[in-house]
């Protein structure tokens, strides 16, 4: 029996392990599809205090690391039921079946979709949810980025050096993300701000050729490009794990308090999944810490 | 260490002349999910035969085939794409992709 099994490996679920591993606790991470989360997709990272310049990548592999270094066992299986008994917890997964005394659920978000016909097919032949990955691509290229946060203003900034022409697309006349990457966007001669306006048609069989934009006045226009990124922002990673967990209307797992407790004793939330205001690295690793050292008080409760 | 592809007459040798199933994957060295993707099919590639194609040494090759997201996994069957994904997968949703 494990003392800790935490569903996520990203930020908060390996913060977590590091806490839970050096207070020599058994600690099983179950991870579905990589570590590291959402965070691979960022080439640079310059907002985490004391690791500037760093990539996610990189940032992702030093994370795993510490945890393995420090004890932790990580299995990449992906849960499918969590079953609360009086003295345990069961976690199944496709392959096998684990039971432990607490669990971290931090399970994390994922890109939001535009849900417009033709956007599946086109991922991958002009549709991207990854600018850093994908922008090289279109180099000399006439490129859109739809979205208003963080993501898509430095989408932006860093396919403004790359592609012929940028179009910024946003529902709303105002950007959620950083004054200052607005102002430096503003002075790019190839990028064009287009507001309060959204996507509504995806264009092209083999690939993508052109986007329609709507405005709020109903006006139409049609974007001649080779790619479009989108980054309109992410939703909770669902699981029907989730079921018995109290969530939001909008499927964020609320904390009860500020340790990080469900509404199920021993188990806990940690990361981009929990209801808060602001998900960066450092506030997952924060939940991650809390969620851990609260999870070991209560172990033998 | 799945076999990186160096160029166009390799390519030609190893998938296109190949009456096998063969699995291309192409990369970059600066794209985080290609980097998260490389070991899962380092453990797939005793297996099954899988290539690798560095899209910046091989643009012509990413643009014959229409590579425009990466990582972009390419099934190759008697020399011919047969179908593709884009992005990271698990360990287990490769393997089905490939059977």
């Amino acid at each position: 029996m494990y003392d800790m099994i935490i569903i996520g490996a990203g930020t908060a679920g390996l913060t977590s392990a590091i806490y839970a591993s050096r207070s020599d606790k058994k600690v099983l991470v179950l991870e579905a599809l990589s570590i590291g989360g959402q965070i691979v997709n960022t080439n640079k990272i310059d907002n985490y205090p004391g690791l500037f310049h760093i990539s996610g990548y990189d940032y992702s592999m030093k994370l795993k690391e510490q945890a393995l270094d420090l004890g932790t066992e990580i299995k990449f299986e992906k849960a499918i039921d969590l079953i609360k008994n009086d003295d345990n917890i069961e976690v199944m997964t496709e392959k096998n079946k684990y039971k432990c005394k607490s669990c971290i659920l931090a399970l994390g978000v994922v890109s939001r979709k535009l849900n417009l016909p033709n956007e599946k097919e086109l991922t991958g032949k002009g549709i991207s949810y990854c600018a850093t990955c994908d922008g090289m691509f279109y180099k000399g290229k006439e490129v859109a980025v739809n979205g208003g946060g963080n993501t898509a203003l430095d989408d932006a900034l860093f396919l403004s050096g790359i592609a012929k022409k940028v179009y910024l697309i946003h529902r709303r006349d105002e950007f959620r993300g950083n004054i200052k990457t607005v102002e430096e966007l503003k002075k790019k001669d190839n990028v064009e701000f287009i507001l309060n306006s959204t996507v509504t048609k995806l264009n092209g069989k083999d690939k993508l050729e052109s986007i329609e934009v709507t405005d709020k006045e109903e006006n139409k226009k049609i974007l001649n490009i080779d790619a479009l990124f989108i980054a309109i922002g992410q939703i909770p990673e669902n699981n029907n794990i989730l079921d018995i967990i109290d969530k939001d209307e909008k499927g964020y797992i609320i904390a009860k308090d500020n340790d990080m407790h469900t509404n199920i004793p021993h188990i806990y939330v940690a990361g981009d999944i929990r209801e808060k205001r602001l998900r960066q690295l450092v506030t997952a690793a924060s939940d991650g810490a809390v969620a851990a050292v609260t999870a070991i008080r209560e172990l033998n409760k | 260490m799945n076999k990186i592809i160096a160029n166009k007459d390799e390519f030609k040798k190893l998938v296109r002349d190949s009456k096998e199933t063969v699995i291309v994957d192409f990369f970059a060295n600066w794209c985080g999910p290609c980097k998260m993707l490389s070991p899962v099919l380092e453990e797939l590639g005793d297996k099954y035969k899988i290539y690798k194609v560095n899209v910046d040494d091989n643009m012509d090759l990413a643009e014959e085939f229409n590579v425009s997201s990466i990582p972009c996994v390419i099934k190759f069957i008697d020399g011919k794409e047969d179908s593709r994904f884009v992005g990271m997968r698990s360990k287990d949703e490769v393997e089905d992709f490939i059977k």
